[in-house]
């Protein structure tokens, strides 16, 4: 009887993008952008973001018009505000991918030279061209300054973040709060404080050592945070098992804790070194500057990538300008190969993964036995 | 009757050497991020003793940078860096809670992972790289724009610019670079990540059941979102936005590169010419003396009060909102 009416009937699409909605987004961009082409031919205007600007206005403006034909308020309302919403992201992330390809490709002047990688620039002047000096000191000083950092700052961390779940309550909660207001402590006061003790009170020249430590009182933060979100989510059930089979909380953790979160953990660290190898206010104030390869962090400066950007672009000399875009692409390419890897040990064997393959490691043992 | 009677037994656990140490050792870690935070506030003050007490309360109002002959105060630099700050958040706050938004509500299912990929890895990005991009690209970008805007808005006090006139045309463009303005749209898309990941945390929190509600009486998306989500997230988004002004007080070296700086109290945010306490510092630093150095440090003792602050109150207001419990 209905069953004409129940063909005709088609289901309704909830999700995904409407062809009216891209038919309309396409009209209304195209007349905003010839509308602002016409206005910049009789208004005194300039710039490429102003154009954007204007076109932008102008193209919401066409969109509610054009949207207010066939739709009512509640309709236009919900449909601009999915465009300005979507639009809002496009920007942040197109602004993310131009920053990084901005910088890599300005660096390309520097990079095809293969001494700006094996060379330092104790015998290169400002005014030498780029095929003599490079930043291989700046290399190695960010790697011996952040592999530093990391030797103090794994094990303070992660125990630190062990404490705050094992031994919870109110003292934990503090330090919990505590470390929050760490994450948010400005840069260029770690340098200062870093001056103020070790080299100020103890007399630590400036120095590779000094940078690491100003280094490890950003990244600490960083790494307890991470690596307390992992702990937290360590199922409950596997420590008391362990508990429960007579194995103490030391034993607990070592043994069941840790290797549950490890890839989590991995991640935090990884995260947090790649916040570290970027720093330059706290290095700034403490490393001292140096153009010559200095493998001893002890003794003498040592400059890191971001100190050495720093100190390239200060320079109006092309060549040095060059360089420092050169570094810059160099730092970009290690954090986000750091990234990379974080994303690849945390996503694909996360938590439940390990735990999966742990049990199944137990399983097998004793089938064996 | 028997019931109330019982007492619960006590269980008395007796730790084993080997735990004993271990809980000894984890105390003593967690206590190591209250001894930092200690020391910090403790020998930036000791350190700053002596400039503090040459010129007493006047540090808090002099607009000028001569600490060798005892006239220094921050009333300068404090302005300039909440000038930045104000700016930074008001480019901030609008684009994060769109991509916030967008990454919660409107991105389909599987770019989503992808998405929060990305605002991570932009957390990361070195603020060295900002400041290059802001110096050598922005800049040049942002310069007409804020010339058109001082021709045409310089009414309004903080539009105005002084060494231009609004009605030449050809006014040099000088007058108008290394400005507030500029700093302060570079710090804002440095902390639209930090800013965007909070939020998404929070919008992402907002109940299901609550939402499906919303759609069920037959409310359009955005209606949802303004009357579920984003009535949820306020607290977060508060939180958020406070998390991201005490970032944007303490960036140093992308606001170091961008501005030149001046020492009185700069409210035109087109005009050449700012200043902020953290670039103070990493600009003078280096030809400090004794009294110098201790000057720097009373200008980062007041940066550091001022970031816990903002920091304390964000961390409380996210906490005392409904969706803040869990983060």
């Amino acid at each position: 009887m209905t069953t004409q009416n129940m063909i005709e009937e088609q289901k309704r699409q909830l999700h995904g993008i409407r062809i009216r909605d891209l038919l309309t987004t396409v009209t209304a961009a195209t007349s905003a952008i010839a509308a602002t082409g016409f206005l910049f031919s009789i208004a005194p205007l300039s710039g490429i973001l102003s154009f954007v600007l204007i076109a932008y206005i102008l193209f919401i403006v066409f969109f509610a018009l054009i949207t207010a034909i066939d739709d009512d308020r509640e309709g236009v309302k919900d449909r601009v505000a999915s465009v300005i919403i979507r639009s809002a992201a496009v920007i942040i992330f197109s602004a993310l991918v131009f920053i990084v390809f901005f910088t890599i490709s300005r660096g390309f002047e520097a990079l095809p030279y293969l001494n700006f990688f094996t060379e330092d620039m104790s015998l290169a002047g400002p005014l030498d061209p780029l095929s003599s000096g490079g930043i291989l000191h700046s290399i190695l000083g960010s790697l011996i300054q952040i592999a530093i950092a990391l030797a103090i700052t794994i094990p303070l961390g992660l125990i630190t973040a062990v404490f705050l779940n094992e031994i919870p309550g109110k003292y934990s909660r503090f330090v919990r709060t505590m470390v929050e207001a760490m994450t948010a402590l400005p840069s260029i006061v770690a340098g200062l404080f870093i001056y103020a003790t070790a080299i100020l009170l103890l007399g630590v020249q400036k120095s590779g050592f000094a940078a690491a430590l100003a280094i490890s009182v950003m990244m600490l933060p960083i790494m307890i945070r991470a690596s307390d979100v992992v702990l937290r989510i360590v199922p409950g059930t596997l420590k008391e098992a362990s508990l429960g089979l007579g194995a103490g909380a030391w034993r607990t953790a070592w043994m069941v804790t840790l290797p549950t979160a490890r890839s989590g953990l991995t991640t935090a660290i990884i995260l947090a070194t790649a916040r570290g190898i970027g720093e330059t206010s706290p290095v700034l104030l403490t490393s001292g500057f140096t153009a010559s390869l200095n493998l001893d962090p002890t003794n003498g400066p040592m400059v890191s990538l971001p100190l050495a950007i720093f100190q390239f672009v200060k320079s109006p000399e092309p060549t040095m300008i060059a360089r420092g875009f050169g570094t810059a692409a160099v730092l970009m390419f290690l954090v986000l190969i750091l990234f990379m890897l974080a994303r690849i040990l945390g996503s694909d064997k996360n938590v439940f993964g390990n735990l999966a393959k742990n049990l199944k490691k137990l399983t097998k043992k004793k089938v064996a036995q | 009757m028997a019931i109330d009677t019982q007492k619960p037994r006590q269980l008395k656990y007796v730790w084993d050497f080997q735990d004993r140490i271990f809980r000894g050792v984890m105390r003593s870690a967690g206590s190591s991020v209250l001894v930092i935070m200690a020391l910090v506030g403790l020998f930036l003050t000791l350190r700053a003793s002596e400039a503090l007490g040459s010129v007493g309360f006047s540090f808090f109002t002099t607009q000028a940078w001569e600490p060798d002959s005892g006239n220094f105060g921050i009333a300068a630099v404090i302005a300039g860096t909440v000038i930045i700050a104000i700016i930074a958040i008001v480019v901030a706050v609008p684009f994060s809670l769109g991509t916030a938004l967008y990454i919660s509500e409107y991105a389909p299912r599987r770019i989503k992972r992808l998405l929060i990929t990305m605002v991570d890895l932009m957390a990361a990005i070195p603020s060295v790289v900002f400041g290059l991009w802001g110096f050598f690209f922005l800049q040049n970008e942002v310069t007409p724009v804020a010339k058109w805007l001082s021709q045409n808005f310089g009414w309004i006090p903080f539009l105005s610019v002084q060494g231009s006139d609004p009605s030449d045309p050809l006014t040099s463009n000088t007058v108008f670079t290394s400005s507030s303005l500029i700093a302060g749209i570079v710090v804002g898309l440095m902390i639209t990540p930090i800013v965007t990941s909070v939020m998404r945390e929070v919008f992402s929190q907002a109940p299901i059941g609550e939402r499906e509600a919303a759609l069920g009486l037959g409310s359009t998306r955005w209606g949802m979102v303004k009357n579920v989500v984003l009535s949820f997230g306020k607290g977060g988004i508060i939180g958020a936005t406070m998390l991201g002004l005490g970032r944007a007080l303490g960036e140093t070296i992308a606001v170091y590169m961008i501005i030149s700086p001046v020492f009185v109290v700069q409210p035109r945010i087109l005009e050449n010419g700012a200043n902020s306490v953290s670039s103070l510092i990493a600009l003078r630093y280096g030809e400090a003396t004794q009294m110098g150095m201790s000057a720097l440090m009373a200008a980062g003792l007041a940066l550091f009060i001022m970031t816990l602050i903002v920091n304390f109150a964000a961390s409380s207001i996210v906490a005392r909102s409904r969706s803040g419990a869990s983060s």
